[in-house]
């Protein structure tokens, strides 16, 4: 197998608040492949968009990386002084985001700021990097692009705002795109077009992605390994067949049980009972466990790591082997 | 299915009959503008919607954002006033009762917002929020207001503690149980639930919905359901209404239209959903283009634009919403003559 583009270690990402802390992301470690897509599905508070903020080293306060190590290539990114990190993001890891309309600036038009994150990270004079602001434009699929080059966030459409932040986050060639949850406020026949448009993308430059999303839809669809995420933990994580057909945790089978696939009033879904923890203060054990059909005494005491059900696929249930043999 | 169809519509006069409601907002229209002599832009929400609810049914509303979806609803509800058309509602038009008539007729109308955030009184405890609603419409006297609190929150599944609570003390599926304990509070027979869980969680969404179907089989109550989750909407509804850009585009048992949707549009909505089988993967995208603005809506059938069939007469015609067999209603030309 080839080396990971990007390893993650024991990354503990901890809120420091009045009341105690909140481990938002608590020891996940995965790696990342070149030209991978690896989705990260869970459900709100899962700690899957702390976890692409981590690797971006952008937490806000008052949360910060508190354990764990995030290798580039080999690097550990975690050990490099903040001054480095600017001429990382962007030009080696970028990411996108689900309100394209908060991220973009509403006061500059977007051409001026694909060509402004162009000439942050790359010595090309204002008139290359124009032309490269227009390629990437008709790349996304934005129709008339030197006209709308001209125009500000507002007058686009969420699709083509999501299209417009595409095209920033390629514009320095990057060899991960973090993916959060960037098609969420979409429409469906759009959220269609932009996952295409990625999915092309990524097999024509190579890139690696990690998409976000608690659609098991979209996963099924873009995914070749899926990580699921439990109150800042990764339950499981496995190829995207063998996840949907042979899953070895019992949150993984309550999400997909809780999905509507093509089931008429005829057949009730089976939800999840209970809610998601409260990740303040959270008790030991699996954090599942207050909602699990088949919790024992032993979930309530003992952490439980993330451990082999094959060789590429993890469960971190302490009962995978006796509930599914 | 068939049986379930003739069942509801031998329910005899539909619960509520939409004709010809269309409703357009004016926008631009300030002093500074028309001083500057800009002429205002017209934005058609809703254009000559018909449709038939039948009593104990729940009618599916479905479509992409900015199709008239909620403005429907709210018509129905009278929060907006449609420019035309009636909503009859038991034979009686809704549209033109006012005063104490027009109040008693509301507790027969509710509604389930999508965020229960804002559509609850920060300021009020749950038990305030749900006797104030049994007051008003005098479903129970003040004291029997303990009570009837304690049995409305029994039957969306909460306990009696949380009647002394504020809605910022509870989680969004505890919410959303309350929003519609206040609908039901005061005795509807028909509800108008707009995105009711899609502010929700998945596991969460799965539990509140369940409950909104157990409710209204058990209260037998009539449905609009409006959402923009495909998913969602076969799941929870009998008959299923699609909508692009302010008119009904198809609609039929919600069974044979996912099974088999016939509109361009229905299909392309469908093919559009991410299918949950890693085996079966798409490669190119289902429909290309944007629906275009409701500010200028295309001529002849909206959706000839972004429609792979579309033919000349397509450009000229507003396709009008016809029946083509099993109970099937589609607004196309093509289908009409036959030729798909």
């Amino acid at each position: 197998m080839t080396d990971p583009i990007l390893q993650v270690e024991n990354l503990k990402t901890y809120f420091y608040v009045q009341d105690g802390i909140i481990k938002a992301v608590d020891g996940i470690s995965f790696s990342l492949a070149p030209g991978e897509v690896l989705g990260l599905v869970g459900e709100s508070g899962s700690g899957k968009s702390m976890t692409c903020r981590s690797i971006m080293r952008v937490v806000p306060l008052p949360g910060r990386i508190v354990e764990g190590h995030i290798y580039y290539r080999g690097q550990d990114i975690m050990t490099w002084p903040e001054s480095q990190m600017p001429s990382f993001r962007g030009s080696e890891i970028s990411m996108i985001l689900q309100e394209p309309m908060t991220a973009l600036n509403p006061v500059l038009t977007v051409g001026e700021q694909i060509v402004e994150t162009i000439l942050q990270h790359e010595n090309v004079s204002r008139g290359e990097a124009q032309v490269r602001a227009g390629e990437l434009m008709q790349l996304v699929g934005i129709p008339s692009s030197e006209r709308r080059l001209q125009e500000y966030p507002h007058q686009f459409s969420g699709g083509m705002r999501q299209r417009a932040m595409i095209a920033i986050a390629l514009s320095c060639r990057p060899q991960v795109l973090l993916a959060d949850e960037p098609t969420t406020a979409l429409d469906v026949t759009i959220q269609d077009q932009i996952i295409r448009l990625v999915q092309g993308l990524q097999e024509e430059l190579g890139m690696s992605v990690i998409w976000v999303t608690h659609d098991m839809g979209v996963v099924a669809q873009l995914c070749r390994r899926v990580a699921v995420m439990y109150a800042g933990r990764i339950v499981e994580l496995a190829k995207v067949i063998e996840l949907f057909e042979n899953s070895r945790h019992p949150y993984t089978h309550g999400l997909m049980e809780s999905i509507p696939t093509s089931v008429s009033r005829e057949g009730r879904l089976v939800p999840i009972p209970g809610q998601p923890p409260n990740l303040l203060n959270l008790a030991p054990g699996c954090p599942f466990e207050p909602r699990c059909r088949y919790s024992v005494e032993e979930c309530r005491t003992v952490d439980i790591p993330l451990r082999p059900v094959s060789r590429e696929h993890f469960s971190a249930c302490i009962r995978f082997e006796e509930i599914w043999h | 299915m068939n049986a379930q169809e003739t069942s509801f519509q031998d329910n005899g006069q539909p619960l509520v009959q939409i004709r010809d409601l269309s409703k357009t907002f004016v926008l631009g229209a300030s002093i500074i503008k028309r001083v500057l002599g800009r002429k205002p832009e017209y934005l058609r929400a809703v254009h000559k919607v018909n449709l038939d609810i039948y009593r104990s049914e729940a009618l599916g509303l479905v479509g992409e954002s900015g199709c008239g979806k909620t403005t429907l609803g709210r018509c129905l509800l009278r929060l907006y006033e449609p420019d035309e058309g009636q909503v009859l509602f038991d034979g009686q038009n809704f549209l033109a009762v006012e005063g104490a008539a027009l109040r008693h007729m509301r507790s027969k109308v509710q509604v389930i917002f999508q965020d229960p955030y804002s559509s609850l009184n920060p300021r009020q405890k749950v038990n305030q929020a749900l006797g104030e609603a049994c007051l008003v419409h005098g479903i129970c006297t003040p004291k029997e207001v303990q009570e009837r609190v304690g049995y409305l929150l029994n039957t969306v599944g909460l306990g009696p503690d949380v009647s002394d609570r504020y809605p910022h003390e509870l989680s969004g599926g505890q919410r959303q149980r309350i929003a519609l304990a206040r609908a039901l509070a005061v005795e509807p027979e028909f509800i108008v639930a707009d995105e009711p869980v899609s502010a929700l969680d998945v596991s969460i969404q799965a539990q509140v919905v369940n409950l909104l179907m157990e409710l209204q089989e058990q209260l037998n109550l009539t449905m609009l359901f409006i959402t923009h989750d495909l998913r969602l909407v076969h799941y929870v509804s009998h008959r299923v209404a699609v909508m692009y850009l302010g008119s009904i585009v198809e609609l039929g048992q919600s069974e044979g239209l996912f099974n088999n949707p016939l509109h361009p549009y229905s299909r392309a909505l469908l093919a559009a959903l991410p299918k949950i089988d890693p085996r079966d993967r798409a490669k190119v995208a289902a429909i290309q283009g944007e629906p275009p603005s409701p500010i200028n809506i295309p001529t002849g059938c909206s959706f000839h634009p972004r429609c792979p069939i579309a033919v000349d007469q397509c450009h000229v015609d507003d396709p009008q919403l016809r029946q083509v067999g099993d109970g099937r209603l589609v607004a196309c030309h093509l289908i009409h003559w036959g030729s798909l």
